[in-house]
């Protein structure tokens, strides 16, 4: 089951770094690092079923 | 005079030259129990898996042997073990080019390597290389052993199919040899003419799919090279003869390379000669000294009729599907076609079994060829991405790859061929829990050492009842069939991949070595029950 409640243990932390992580990086090399970002978390989840529903969580029109 | 049945393609090896035969001057059209149009590989394996179980089979091909020119390259461990039923496969062991080893580049890093080195206590190995001609050639030499030891067989060259008439009892055939036409008929006719089917067309069937917009140039080049016998693959080559190129060894001193070239190409120029060597050439590095044997350009599909069996008209090989070559899953699948077809046929001919016995034909067939095509597909996909976020995610695993294992479980240069486990099959009987998934009912029997030889060669040609420390008759015959024994003591590798945890094991076996069903220990009834089942009465399991 994908969690959606909150599970961050240092939210506000975590959040900047990802912001700060593309300092300096171009549209293209912000791409890149989000796609390796996406597989490195993937491979971490592991359960095809979790990321499936994460996939459909993201694709959901705002 | 006019050439008749001209030839389309220059022969490897001329095999079967024309010849009158009586059939020609008979007054009316004589009747034959099966009629294969088609002496490419699928065509050759299907005669000699119904010839070898005693059925008459003739097949027509609309040339005299085997087209040169390079196709099939990488043959599987289960076509092996098919061949070796077949009495086939020796020689292609011999001659073949046994390889574990890949390396795969992005650019002009080594991504990393792997072993495909299989588990031991296997008779064949994972894979061999061998060019498909002389894969088609031991196949007819088998024929010709099978034909001198009374197997029915005949191969008839330079007859062209031209038109086919279903009937409810039979199939007509027009057919055109260099003296002229005439007909014949068939109970059952098996369509292995290949992609272009020409069969298909005129029964007027589809064969629907995707193309892949991609062309690929396909150079054997023959060098005295020091390369090790390992698979190289590369993404976005350093050396840009294309997208992707791979290197493969061939016996012979021959290689196979292949350069992707993208979609809008000027064919005509890309096949010159100086063209191809160029790009050889940034490949291979100067100073190497090599000759172009045989180039080609190929592009790519996905794609498969809906229904593998019409009436009386069975599809096998390309002419029923086919895929694009990355996971050498062409001429693979299609022997499995021949090895699930031949027993069934052979058994609806001995009036043994009803002819639904042939809808699992299709049913079982059609399970691989989906799971063929998804592989197939998937791996043409990650080679050449078609959107730009699809390569962006695909050269994110490339980068990846380099650094972390995880990574290269996604790299897909093509999934090598492993048959197809038929889960869901109307002929699969009762499961045992205790047991390793690897050979559940539809799973093809994994090989193992026994003490008097490779466990695969002791199978008989129709069903086996396989025990492993579990008592049961020498033999048994119901339904017509007769299903002797082979009782075995277990050993580590029994235990491994028959076994699993339970104390002892009984597997019912089909002709074509897939698992019917198995149990704890031995009841006849049951046993009785799943042989009806597996020869398509329905029983009840
Ligand atoms: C570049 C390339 C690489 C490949 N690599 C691999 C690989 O590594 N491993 C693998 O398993 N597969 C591979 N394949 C696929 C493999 O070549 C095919 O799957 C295989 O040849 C199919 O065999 P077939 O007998 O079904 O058809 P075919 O080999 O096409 O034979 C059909 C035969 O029917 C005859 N015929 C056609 N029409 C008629 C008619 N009307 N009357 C009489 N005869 C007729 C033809 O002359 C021919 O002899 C590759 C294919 C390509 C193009």
């Amino acid at each position: 089951m994908l969690t959606t409640e909150p599970n961050l243990t240092r939210p506000d932390d975590t959040y900047a770094r990802l912001i700060a992580s593309h300092d300096g990086l171009t549209e293209a090399e912000s791409h890149a690092f989000n796609a390796r970002l996406i597989l490195i978390l993937m491979n971490h989840i592991g359960e095809d079923a979790v990321l499936a529903e994460a996939l459909a969580q993201a694709r959901r029109p705002a | 005079m006019k050439d008749l049945v001209p030839e389309r393609y220059a022969l490897a090896f001329r095999l079967y030259p024309y010849a009158r035969s009586p059939d020609q001057d008979t007054p009316a059209p004589p009747r034959h129990p099966v009629v294969i149009v088609g002496g490419g590989p699928i065509g050759l394996a299907t005669a000699l898996d119904l010839g070898r179980r005693g059925v008459p089979v003739v097949v027509l091909d609309d040339h005299e042997g085997v087209g040169l020119g390079s196709r099939a390259l990488c043959f599987s461990k289960r076509t092996l073990e098919i061949c070796d039923r077949l009495g086939a496969a020796r020689p292609m062991l011999e001659k073949g080019v046994q390889w574990n080893l890949g390396k795969v580049f992005h650019d002009d890093r080594l991504l990393y390597e792997f072993n495909l080195l299989p588990e031991g206590g296997h008779g064949f190995p994972a894979f061999i290389n061998l060019q498909q001609p002389w894969f088609e050639r031991f196949l007819h030499d088998a024929i010709v052993a099978a034909q001198a030891a009374g197997a029915p067989i005949q191969i008839r060259g330079r007859n062209r199919v031209e038109a086919v008439t279903p009937a409810a009892d039979h199939v007509a055939l027009d057919v055109m040899t260099p003296e002229g036409p005439y007909r014949l008929e068939a109970d059952w006719l098996i369509a292995c003419d290949g992609a272009r089917s020409s069969l298909r067309n005129m029964l007027g069937l589809g064969f629907d799919g995707r193309v892949f917009e991609d062309n690929f140039l396909i150079a054997d080049v023959k060098m005295k090279a020091d390369f090790p016998t390992e698979r190289w693959f590369w993404f976005e080559p350093h050396f840009k003869s294309g997208d992707s190129a791979l290197l493969h060894k061939q016996p012979d001193d021959l290689w196979r390379i292949d350069f992707q070239l993208g979609w809008n190409i000027d064919r005509a120029k890309e096949l010159q000669p100086a063209n191809i060597r160029a790009r050889v050439d940034a490949m291979l590095g100067t100073g190497v000294d090599y000759a172009l044997d045989w180039c080609s350009i190929y592009t790519f599909q996905c794609r498969r009729m809906e229904r593998f069996r019409h009436g009386r008209v069975l599809f096998a090989g390309d002419a029923a599907h086919q895929v694009s070559p990355f996971g050498a899953r062409g001429a693979n699948s299609g022997i499995q076609d021949a090895d699930n077809l031949g027993w069934k046929l052979a058994l609806v001919l001995a009036g043994r079994a009803p002819e639904t016995l042939l809808d699992s034909y299709e049913a079982e067939r059609v399970q691989a060829a989906d799971e063929n095509i998804l592989n197939s597909t998937r791996a043409t996909d990650f080679i050449t991405p078609k959107t730009a976020v699809s390569k962006l995610f695909r050269n994110a695993v490339l980068e990846l790859a380099e650094t972390l294992p995880f990574a290269r479980s996604l790299v897909n240069s093509g999934r090598l061929s492993l048959p197809c486990t038929y889960d869901g099959s109307a002929l699969n009987g009762p499961d045992c829990a205790q047991m390793p998934a690897r050979s559940r009912p539809g799973s093809p029997c994994p090989d193992a050492p026994t003490p008097e030889g490779w466990l695969l060669n002791r199978l008989a040609p129709g069903f086996t009842l396989l025990t492993v420390d579990a008592t049961a008759p020498d033999s048994l015959a119901a339904h017509g069939v007769q299903v002797p024994r082979l009782a075995l003591a277990t050993t580590p590798e029994l235990r491994d991949r028959y076994l699993g945890s339970a104390p002892g094991a009984v597997y019912l076996i089909r002709p074509d070595q897939h698992v019917a069903a198995r149990w704890a220990t031995y009841d006849a009834a049951a046993v009785t029950a799943a042989l009806a089942r597996a020869i398509g009465k329905e029983g009840s399991c």
